[in-house]
């Protein structure tokens, strides 16, 4: 199915959860509780249709056709 | 004479800014922006002896992310995250709500631009965007225009720092309005952050003689020729400010006062 990421249409499979799209774009591999488990911070997140989806929900969350989904991090600013 | 120098000067060196419970050892607040590389952006910082540190959220790219987390956490610099390029409250609770997320931090820097060509706040979306933002438990740092009434109105909302403008965003001109910023420091009691428009280390000693309890600068550093040896002026530009604020400057006079006495003289014939 599709979605958009950061503006750009994405494929994902179908019934993906957040925490693979996350694990798969980052290249880490993640916990369930949404946490690197290389222990290293991963400071990114994300936000699905305008809403914050919590680290701690991303196993859970399941991702559906056409979602909007913005994946964020820390860049040099301000 | 010279003890009680050297005891002062090791006492402002002692002399931490308390804010949300942290003690910060360095009054001077970097952020990011405007740097050409990392590896410079590091020394710079480490040159300018700051401990707390802006980003901004930005879209996660594969090639580039990670690196700016890393360089800060390796420095033991604690991060700020912003909410830079917003223009409306509402876009800068989620980037704020996106920034806890990250970074695991709930100070941010409130920053709701009213537009590209002034980049000045607009008042009434900063308003509504700290009340949210306060109600959802952040410490909010509000990057405010320089006026005293709009200053204490984000106070009473609970922000837990208020950061008045010194000029425009990257413009370097100083602190246009000086008075304004003594009259905000002296209603206030929450930290004061002398931010944005800074353009050299006279100013960033102004804003601390004023009576600001740090100052907030990025252009200034990263964009000079050497950001370096500037990082490293700012360093002792802030903590000259301080003691000198600290030491209470003479009053102003309309005429000369001589320093040396005249009893005494000899007089020649």
């Amino acid at each position: 199915m599709n979605i958009r990421l950061n503006g750009a249409q994405h494929a994902v499979a179908d019934g993906a959860t957040v925490s693979a799209l996350v694990g798969g774009i980052t290249g880490r591999a993640l916990g369930t509780d949404g946490r690197a488990t290389d222990g290293r911070k991963l400071g990114v997140a994300v936000a699905r249709n305008a809403e914050v989806v919590p680290r701690s929900q991303w196993h859970a969350t399941a991702l559906a056709e056409g979602d909007d989904v913005e994946l964020v991090t820390a860049v040099q600013g301000g | 004479m010279g003890e009680t120098t050297l005891a002062t000067a090791q006492q402002a060196r002692r002399d931490p800014l308390t804010i949300d419970g942290v003690e910060l050892g360095s009054r001077l607040i970097m952020g990011t922006g405007g740097a050409p590389s990392l590896d410079g952006l590091g020394a710079a910082l480490v040159a300018s002896g700051t401990e707390l540190t802006t980003v901004a959220m930005r879209r996660y790219s594969p090639a580039e992310s990670g690196s700016l987390f890393e360089l800060l956490a390796e420095r033991n610099i604690r991060v700020l995250p912003n909410t830079a390029g917003c223009f409306t409250a509402r876009d800068a609770v989620l980037t704020a709500e996106l920034a806890r997320e990250a970074l695991e931090t709930d100070w941010v820097k409130l920053e709701v631009i009213a537009d590209e060509h002034t980049l000045l706040p607009d008042a009434l979306e900063l308003v509504d965007a700290t009340e949210q933002l306060v109600g959802r438990g952040f410490k909010v740092f509000a990057y405010t225009n320089d006026d005293p009434v709009l200053a204490l109105r984000l106070e009473n909302l609970g922000a837990t720092a208020v950061m008045p403008l010194g000029a425009p965003i990257g413009t370097g001109l100083g602190i246009l309005n000086p008075h304004n910023i003594e009259l905000i420091v002296s209603r206030a009691s929450v930290p004061v952050v002398l931010d944005a428009g800074i353009g050299t280390a006279s100013d960033a000693a102004l804003a601390m003689e004023l009576g600001c309890d740090a100052v907030l600068l990025a252009t200034a550093v990263t964009r000079a020729q050497d950001p370096v040896l500037m990082g490293e002026a700012f360093r002792h530009a802030v903590l000259a400010g301080r003691l000198a604020r600290q030491a209470g400057r003479i009053p102003r006079r309309e005429h000369a006062l001589a320093s040396s006495a005249m009893e005494g003289r000899a007089e020649f014939l």
